[in-house]
């Protein structure tokens, strides 16, 4: 028997499927009934192109075939009567290439809507909108492919249930939901760059999903600052991605990296998209991140990094109200810059104020700045708060062997003595 | 799309009955109501007695057991409901953030249930 010759439908499946369910959705007004019917427009293209070969127009063949399978769908469901003329006078005409755009966002904007929980909102997303699997998605979060399943079912009823629109919004309520949008993407590719709870350090097919979401949604809303921002701040964070950890798994300081290593490509696609992130006032935080991002991957050491810059980009967020952990990074900036001693000041004035306690980061950046100045049995307790706090297995490990060197050094110190 | 409106609030919180707060607070709800009447979109709305005046009513090993007041241990009680036809949750938003109450309770959106 040959091999079944997927590849031209894997190819369209990446293409087609975000414009294709969004096209359906705005047909059927049903999340559910568009992904599934879709669904089984590729699983018939699975079969049939093998046969027949690739059709032409691919996108066109699988929503004919797509519609055709809702209507055979809705006559079973005796729903025929409500909804089939719009659709039999939709599949009669072939899909306007202008409107597409407008779907893709219309059903993006409906699957982060602020009446789901965000957890709702980014599996909806990925599975609607990106086109993964439920059985992708539950792997990427680490969690039972049951329990993301039963989060798809709950939050597509939701959807149906309360009438969550498929809409572009207007006026105002347009800039609060690009707001839910961009937290969404960016939750995405948070979850994909530092796993909170996970053994793995960097899962990049989600940093990929979220990338090309932020992409597609500067191309299709290019008068929103804020997604550019979101744009460039992923792509120069991900530039990173092969050298943040190295052969055994283990987290590399940005010190430390390879910078010939870094991806050339992602840093000039999100330093374009930077440019294009000019705010219209008020700053966006991605796009001062991004700026952050921007300073460290265009330095060609660490050494020779504009610390002054940085530093400068983290007072404007404490003006904005940044928070504590915006004061945490500021200060190891500012350690660059003026020596560990003023950074370290700036942790502790962090602690007499009862905050960022529980917060690993905030010990481990302390235990390098107090090891920099030779306190080392202060940093051996900062190391072993921080252990105690990270939440990361690879971490957790780096930290212990950062830990153990300094015990070791230290030991070796006093018996050279 | 039938949606429900449900206007919850704590009753010791906002304007109190009798006093000029009170009045000018009937007044936006009037002016609520009558733009929504407008739009053709009201199906109906009432504006409920506090809980002082309610009554419980559950039957329990066959028997029926009458009580005082509502059983909700929670402080936010049920104030008054609108009933309102609309095409989607962002419109039922819209008429969210226009009730008098919002900046003090909280109001509740849920689709009718159907049944056809």
């Amino acid at each position: 028997m040959p091999p079944p010759a997927l590849s031209s439908v894997d190819a369209a499946f990446r293409r087609e499927w975000p414009q294709l369910v969004a096209t359906l959705v705005r047909d059927l007004r049903d999340l559910e009934l568009a992904e599934d019917v879709a669904q089984e427009a590729f699983m018939e293209a699975a079969r049939r192109w093998r046969i027949d070969g690739t059709p032409d127009r691919p996108g066109a063949w699988l929503l004919t075939t797509a519609r055709r399978r809702a209507i055979d769908r809705m006559r079973r469901a005796q729903r025929f009567e409500e909804r089939i003329p719009a659709l039999v006078e939709a599949a009669e005409r072939p899909p306007p290439d202008d409107v597409l755009a407008d779907d893709q966002l219309a059903l993006l904007f409906g699957c982060c809507h602020p009446a789901l929980t965000i957890e709702a909102q980014v599996a909806l997303t990925l599975r609607a909108v990106a086109g993964l699997s439920t059985t992708q998605i539950a792997h990427a979060f680490l969690v039972p492919e049951a329990t993301m399943a039963k989060r798809l079912v709950r939050a597509k009823h939701k959807v149906r249930a309360a009438g969550i629109p498929f809409a572009i919004p207007e006026g105002e309520l347009m800039h609060d939901r690009l707001t839910a949008v961009c937290a969404v993407v960016y939750a995405i590719f948070t979850e994909g760059h530092a796993s909170t709870s996970g053994a793995t350090l960097v899962r990049g097919s989600l940093c990929d999903e979220a990338i090309w979401l932020a992409e597609t949604l500067a191309e299709l809303a290019p008068r929103e600052p804020e997604l550019h921002g979101l744009a460039a701040l992923c792509l120069l964070t991900d530039a990173r991605r092969a050298t943040r950890v190295d052969s055994d798994g283990q987290p590399v300081l940005l010190a430390n990296q390879d910078r010939s290593r870094w991806d050339r490509t992602k840093i000039e696609r999100g330093l374009s998209h930077l440019h294009q992130a000019s705010p219209a006032g008020r700053h966006s935080v991605y796009r001062l991140q991004a700026i952050i991002a921007a300073v460290h991957t265009t330095a060609p050491t660490w050494e020779e990094t504009e610390w002054r810059a940085i530093v400068a980009v983290y007072d404007v967020m404490l003006e904005q109200g940044g928070g504590p952990v915006v004061e945490l990074n500021r200060a190891a900036a500012l350690a660059e810059l003026k020596g560990p001693a003023v950074g370290l000041a700036q942790l502790d004035s962090l602690a007499d104020r009862g905050l960022l306690g529980d917060y690993h980061y905030f010990h481990s950046a302390r235990a390098e700045l107090l090891r920099r100045l030779d306190r080392f049995s202060e940093a051996l307790t900062a190391y072993e708060r921080a252990i105690e706090w990270c939440q990361n297995d690879s971490e957790r490990d780096w930290l212990q062997g950062r830990h153990d060197e300094l015990t070791a050094n230290e030991a070796g110190r006093a018996g050279a003595s | 799309m039938k949606y429900a409106l449900l206007l919850y609030g704590d009753e010791a919180v906002g304007p109190q009955m009798g006093t000029p707060e009170m009045d000018a607070e009937m007044a936006q709800w009037f002016a609520f109501t009558e733009e929504l009447g407008a739009t053709g979109k009201m199906l109906g709305g009432e504006a409920l007695q506090p809980i002082a005046t309610a009554s419980t009513v559950r039957i329990r090993d066959g028997k029926t057991v009458t009580q005082d007041g509502p059983f909700a241990e929670t402080k936010e009680a049920l104030g008054g409901f609108y009933l309102i036809e609309a095409d989607n949750l962002d419109e039922m938003i819209a008429w969210a953030e226009k009730i008098p109450s919002v900046g003090y309770g909280t109001v509740e959106i849920r689709p009718i249930m159907s049944f056809d």
